[in-house]
């Protein structure tokens, strides 16, 4: 990418999802993802410099569940390793960052949560301003659908559009074994199903998700060495919005806007898009704001909309854009990673293969 | 299959967090105590409602508070079919909305009591009712409703609160209550299950001779997964203990003082916690060779094993245990 910076690529992704696992524990969700990885990149265990999680300890209610998680990773003799209460997307920033510093040269990244075991909507609503806000208990659905009301009052766009979002991503699901809720229906049929949360209905939200991911980054020497199509890491950024919801103009998403000015977006044609909307509306206002052109594919795995392991939704994207670039069904392609309610921070990371 | 082990588990803190509100806050939360809406004007002019104690752009302090409505403005709303008891504070359906009171550039969260959705409208015009009793506490307003037109706000009732400070609000407890079904996992179920036929079974990897107890189905050194199950002693030496003087505060807490140790059953390589009793505190030691002392009813449950007593053996050798101590 210039200016100095270390060419860092994606080279190994395992996903895992279900609807509601009551067999496995955390742990256990994700040995199966870090062995994957691993043996996408056709690397070992050991050869790996850098280990980083991201996770949420209230989605089950257990303090520090990340130090047991990292029993899946393996962690002996001593590794070098990080955790971010973030989206794992964002421990693959971190990583990142700790490949340009030169201290390392490869990383393993994964993030975890079990979404079914508490009431994940009430929980991240705890994300909100805990003095005047969080006391009323406004869940995350609450939220997101303020951001929709004032979305739709403020531009052109109608239920039915988000209906229309709905359908696609329903029906992109269909052929992605990892998606845990999809069907084949026309936005039409989903307008006529009832709103549940004014305005949105049951196929605007993500579905409740267990899972996991893991990702393996690595300079472009270990990369070139082990991946035939490496999905290089052109640029990445991300960005805060304040925190009050009434400071910000909902309509629109300002943070998003300058991690993908950040990150390089318009620099190319960017040919597959995966977008952390966990609403239907969301993709609207992510859209607008990464700036993509009509011409992209957005979210062909079905997106959140389709399955939503929360705490790795986002590095998912991530993983699935680089899969698409690895196999040459793509060139170049944007992942976006969002965390904190209505789209509080998101993060955008440009995907590249070697021409 | 056997059915999965889940364990109902509520995450709290008894009484609620004790919160510092700092100025701003604490301006706003004073300013509902006594009935009336604050804000604070921002570096660009604009005010902020609820009030910050910067500005979200330049980062300034602010300090200059103005009066914003009583009545103010629905900029955005959702409809709640089903209040979630002990969680929202109005038990018959209602709005969450984004209100901007008259004289506030910002709109704030909360809720908006109008009966019905029907009667909810971007643009409609609402004005607070507050609580007779209030507390300098977010929900001393306790909803906005419709206002007519035509019509003016009520002023805020007297607070019937006796016990209400006349002083600034500088703290606030808010009770946080999270529930949760946990699941224990295959390698604790197996655990566990085994601990009511009163075995003890660890787990190893392929490969490897190192048997974790309990399991969590992974080698932690190599993140390989432990499938193989291995049967342990129920007999083991303290490698590590620790004398307690300080009373549990559970009603199950052993009288003080009591000992806790790390205990390396025969078999396995990790040291295992648990209690030592039927012997003096001060006489409890390192080789010390102890056995399992089961409930008498034992279940899926690491209350299986009331404690650990001693065997009478001979101490082991410090070499035997040196690389668990």
């Amino acid at each position: 990418m210039g200016n100095g910076m270390r060419e860092v690529a994606v080279i190994g992704f395992a996903q895992l999802t279900a609807l509601e696992d009551r067999e496995h524990n955390e742990v256990e969700l994700i040995i199966p993802v870090v062995q994957g990885a691993l043996a996408d990149a056709g690397m070992d265990r050991h050869e790996i410099d850098f280990t980083i999680s991201g996770s949420c300890d209230y989605l089950s209610g257990g303090p520090f569940t990340f130090v047991s998680g990292l029993d899946a990773a393996g962690a002996w003799p001593p590794v070098k390793e990080s955790h971010v209460e973030m989206d794992a997307a964002w421990a693959l920033y971190e990583a990142w960052v700790a490949i340009q510093t030169g201290d390392v040269d490869s990383a393993l990244i994964y993030g975890f949560g079990k979404s079914s075991l508490g009431d994940l909507h009430e929980i991240m609503g705890l994300q909100a301003d805990p003095y005047v806000v969080a006391p009323l208990w406004p869940s995350m659905v609450d939220m997101a659908a303020l951001q929709a009301s004032a979305f739709l009052a403020a531009t052109d766009y109608t239920e039915s559009d988000l209906c229309a979002i709905a359908a696609r991503s329903r029906r992109a699901a269909v052929d992605n074994p990892y998606a845990v809720r999809s069907e084949d229906a026309t936005a039409q049929e989903l307008l006529a199903r009832p709103v549940t949360h004014t305005p949105l209905r049951d196929s605007d939200i993500a579905p409740i998700t267990d899972g996991s991911a893991a990702i393996i980054i690595a300079t472009r020497e270990i990369a070139d060495a082990r991946c035939e199509r490496p999905a290089y890491i052109r640029g990445i950024d991300h960005r805060v919005d304040a925190q009050g919801l009434g400071l910000r103009d909902l309509a629109t998403s300002a943070s998003t806007k300058l991690a993908a000015q950040g990150a390089g977006v318009s620099k190319g044609p960017v040919d597959v898009a995966e977008i952390h909307a966990q609403f239907s509306h969301e993709e609207l206002i992510l859209r607008e704001a990464l700036g993509l052109e009509d011409t992209t594919v957005v979210n062909p795995s079905g997106g959140p909309l389709g399955a939503n392991p929360v705490m790795t939704t986002g590095l998912i994207r991530i993983g699935e854009v680089a899969a698409r670039i690895r196999s040459g069904s793509a060139n170049r392609g944007v992942a976006h990673a969002s965390q904190g309610p209505c789209l509080q921070q998101n993060l955008v990371c440009v995907l590249e293969g070697d021409q | 299959m056997t059915s999965p082990l889940m364990q109902h588990h509520v995450l709290e803190y008894p009484g609620g967090y004790t919160r510092s509100v700092g100025p701003a806050v604490g301006r706003y939360l004073s300013g509902l105590r006594d009935g009336h809406i604050v804000g604070v004007r921002g570096s660009d002019g604009r005010v902020l409602v609820p009030p910050t104690g910067y500005d979200p752009v330049t980062a300034a302090t602010l300090e200059e508070y103005v009066p914003v409505g009583p009545a103010g403005t629905v900029v955005a709303f959702t409809w709640v079919n089903h209040p979630r008891a002990g969680k929202h504070h109005l038990t018959h359906p209602f709005a969450f909305a984004l209100v901007r009171p008259d004289g506030s550039d910002t709109a704030m969260l909360h809720v908006v009591d109008a009966g019905s959705p029907d009667a909810m409208s971007i643009g409609m015009r609402v004005a607070p009712r507050w609580a007779s009793s209030r507390r300098g506490y977010v929900t001393d307003l306790e909803a906005w409703v419709p206002l007519a037109a035509g019509e003016t706000p009520e002023p805020a009732p007297p607070n019937t609160n006796e016990e209400a400070s006349t002083e600034p609000v500088t703290g606030i407890v808010t009770p946080i209550s999270l529930e949760y079904d946990i699941n224990a996992g295959v390698a604790a179920s197996k655990y566990l299950r085994a601990l009511s036929e009163k075995r003890i079974v660890g787990q190893r990897a392929k490969g490897s001779d190192d048997v974790y107890v309990p399991p969590r189905g992974t080698d932690p050194t190599t993140g390989a997964p432990t499938e193989i199950e291995v049967e342990v002693g129920q007999v083991g030496t303290v490698t590590t203990y620790c004398v307690v003087n300080i009373p549990g505060l559970s009603e199950n807490s052993p009288e003080i003082p009591y000992v806790c140790a790390q205990i390396l059953l025969d078999g396995a390589h990790t040291a295992w916690f648990g209690l030592v009793q039927g012997l003096p505190a001060d006489e409890v030691r390192m080789g010390v060779r102890v056995r399992a002392v089961w409930a008498d009813h034992p279940g899926p449950d690491a209350r299986s094993i009331k404690w650990f007593e001693p065997t009478g053996e001979p101490d082991a050798p410090y070499d035997d245990y040196k690389a668990y101590a």
